[in-house]
């Protein structure tokens, strides 16, 4: 799938921004600034961007603990999320919900999710729903994407939205971004049939995908030939794996004491899905450095003026604690 | 006005509210039966029968047979009401609610609070509850102790066929999710419906099912016609006494309690769950609380015991309040000096 220079500087910047945006929240957890548990979204880039480039506003997404590629992939504001993050009353939850339960109900961002395996059969309603709604005036339906790990693909909740998927023939996409770690566990001990999910999901009756996730044009292309197969009314969910890598431990704080000599330094040099598409796109002329060097100034620009803006913004007040919930005791 | 059951009530106020607004939408085991059988869809209609023709009108997008999976029942409830439907699931047996607990109290009852107040999840989940069909420890139970308890959600039981009605149809156009306690017991129970396709009965509004001067006695679900029961008995023994149909837990009518136990100064609860943490001590927290001064008794509690509730008829007779024993508590709580 030929994407033109427009499409491919904004997919690079997409990546680029979560990226930025993780490694800095990286930085500012350590100084005690911020407060709870953070899931940093670190070598996943390509996926959410892969995946969430196709979509539109009427497509939803339900996402993880581990959920800021997503939310900025289905374009939640920068700020609000940073904000968020931070605690502040402005943020995208007012302050609320924090680093595990970011959403955007207005673009089709229907949360993270502080529990693994939760958000399978939410995602499954919202795809019954797209059902309800039919097709638009081409013919296509709107689609519900489950994000889910390693971990999650354990999960009975998993299974009970696959099955319950295929047989209402719900418009869903089951997207498995296998990171090789559920927590502090391999995927080679935890996940039992031979580090393989996408079976899963097949023995589910489902049609399945399978694609290097830290390559952006192979998440791109795959995650097209779904979305044709899952738009197509009639045809019902889907399902795709990707294998792709985690940059940092499973919260921020983690030891990895887990991790083999030097891995993560072979995996930063080897499967970086930034590096990889810079390599493609000027090994092709599609893009030049300089044009990538001015993405990247511009993602840490809007990264910096994010936590600036986050760092002067109004806190809660006590008595916000008793708003949003429909009575107080 | 027309007579009709309790369960009909239900279908009849889902199937009106069905043909009002296309976002509402059903979904559970079994609610349509058949699918996949050769007797065919609506073989069954719904065990409890409070479903029966829904799938004839509406079909299968809004009506939608699930296999036996609770977690993706709530889960996708909780998806359909974020996407802008307003679902209104029903989980077979309330004690099923052990299978899909995460679903409801981590996530349907914590959106809007999590989320800011910028979402708002209309999910209604229909249980069926209660013991008096010797169906043992799994089938039987009252739960209203646990959902009571979650911040977010709102709690009904209606003890009518009326208050079936208004309050389903209350919690159907909530924008509030809504666990609506249905007791099996209650079905077959025969009463006077109004008509207008509008009546609503707002939650948090107790109903005074009987008035008196002597004895308080809070109820809900079943337990509100046991209450009634042994106020009417004790009637022709001169003794008077309120009788409060909570109607809602969540929200609960503080007032409506609180104004009678200022009246009366003597207060009966009874609660079908068991005795510890439950509504019962939670309104006698309350009463103490705020209208110490005025009590004249310690606060009676008929409740189950702290068991499981058991099978054969005998041990869930023993196991369950009565009107006898609403009325020895009533008798017991005169008779202090």
């Amino acid at each position: 799938m030929q994407l033109n220079r427009e499409a491919l500087t904004r997919a690079y910047r997409q990546m680029k921004l979560i990226r930025e945006f993780e490694e800095r929240l990286h930085e500012e957890i350590q100084t005690g600034e911020i407060a709870g548990f953070t899931h940093l979204y670190c070598g996943q880039e390509a996926v959410a961007v892969g995946v969430c480039e196709h979509l539109s506003e009427r497509d939803k997404i339900v996402s993880t603990h581990r959920g800021h590629g997503h939310c900025l992939a289905k374009g939640c504001d920068v700020t609000g999320m940073m904000k968020e993050i931070w605690g502040s009353q402005e943020g995208l939850c007012n302050g609320k919900g924090g680093s595990m339960h970011i959403a955007d109900i207005d673009k089709g961002m229907l949360g993270a999710n502080g529990i693994v395996g939760a958000g399978a059969p939410i995602a499954v309603g919202a795809a019954l729903s797209n059902k309800i709604d039919g097709p638009d005036e081409n013919g296509r339906l709107a689609v519900s994407i489950a994000f889910s790990g390693d971990g999650a693909c354990n999960q009975g909740t998993t299974f009970e939205a696959m099955n319950l998927a295929v047989v209402t023939k719900a418009p869903a996409i089951f997207v498995f971004e296998n990171n090789h770690y559920s927590e502090h566990t391999g995927d080679a001990y935890a996940v039992g049939t031979a580090q393989d999910i996408a079976s899963r999901a097949e023995a589910f009756g489902m049609k399945v995908w399978r694609a290097d996730g830290t390559d952006f044009f192979s998440v791109y292309d795959t995650f097209g030939e779904v979305l044709e197969f899952v738009r197509t009314p009639g045809n019902g969910p889907a399902a795709v794996e990707f294998d792709t890598e985690r940059f940092f431990g499973h919260f921020e704080g983690d030891p990895q004491r887990y991790r083999g000599e030097g891995e993560l330094d072979r995996l930063r040099a080897t499967r970086d899905c930034l590096r990889k598409f810079r390599e493609k796109v000027t090994g092709a002329k599609l893009l030049t450095d300089d044009d990538l060097d001015t993405v990247d100034a511009d993602a840490l620009q809007a990264i910096e003026q994010a936590v600036a803006d986050s760092r002067a913004a109004a806190r809660p007040q006590p008595e916000n604690v008793l708003e949003n919930v429909y009575i107080s005791y | 006005m027309a007579k009709m059951m309790y369960r009909d009530a239900i279908r009849g106020t889902i199937f009106q509210e069905m043909q009002r607004d296309p976002r509402v939408v059903v979904l559970g085991e079994d609610v349509v039966g058949g699918m996949g059988t050769a007797g065919g869809p609506e073989a069954i209609g719904g065990i409890w029968s409070t479903s029966t023709g829904l799938y004839d009108a509406f079909g299968p997008d809004r009506v939608i047979d699930t296999p036996i999976s609770e977690s993706a029942i709530m889960g996708a409830a909780g998806g359909l009401a974020l996407a802008g439907k307003r679902p209104v699931a029903e989980i077979m047996f309330a004690d099923f609610i052990g299978v899909c607990m995460d679903q409801l109290w981590n996530q349907i009852a914590k959106f809007r609070y999590m989320f800011g107040g910028k979402s708002v999840c209309p999910a209604v989940i229909r249980m069926p509850c209660g013991a008096g069909y010797n169906a043992a420890a799994q089938h039987s139970q009252m739960i209203s102790q646990f959902v009571t308890s979650m911040p977010g959600l709102k709690v009904v039981m209606p003890a009518t066929p009326a208050d079936a009605c208004g309050l389903l149809r209350q919690a159907i156009r909530d924008d509030d999710p809504v666990v609506f306690l249905e007791h099996k017991f209650l079905y077959a129970m025969t009463g006077e419906v109004p008509d207008d396709p509008d009546f609503v009965i707002p939650f948090g509004h107790a109903r005074l099912a009987r008035a008196g001067e002597d004895v308080t006695i809070v109820a809900s679900g079943m337990m509100v016609g046991y209450a009634e029961t042994a106020a009417d008995d004790l009637a022709q023994d001169g003794v008077g006494c309120d009788v409060i149909d909570l109607r809602t837990t969540s929200p609960l009518d503080e007032e409506a309690i609180l104004d009678s136990v200022e009246a009366t100064g003597r207060l009966v609860i009874v609660d079908e769950a068991p005795p510890r943490c439950s509504l019962a001590t939670d309104i006698a927290a309350l009463v103490a609380g705020k209208a110490f001064a005025s009590l004249k008794a310690p606060i009676e509690m008929v409740t189950a015991p702290h068991t499981p509730v058991p099978f054969a008829r005998e041990l869930e007779g023993a196991y369950l309040p009565s009107p006898a024993k609403v009325a020895a508590a009533v008798r017991k709580t005169l008779e202090y000096r």
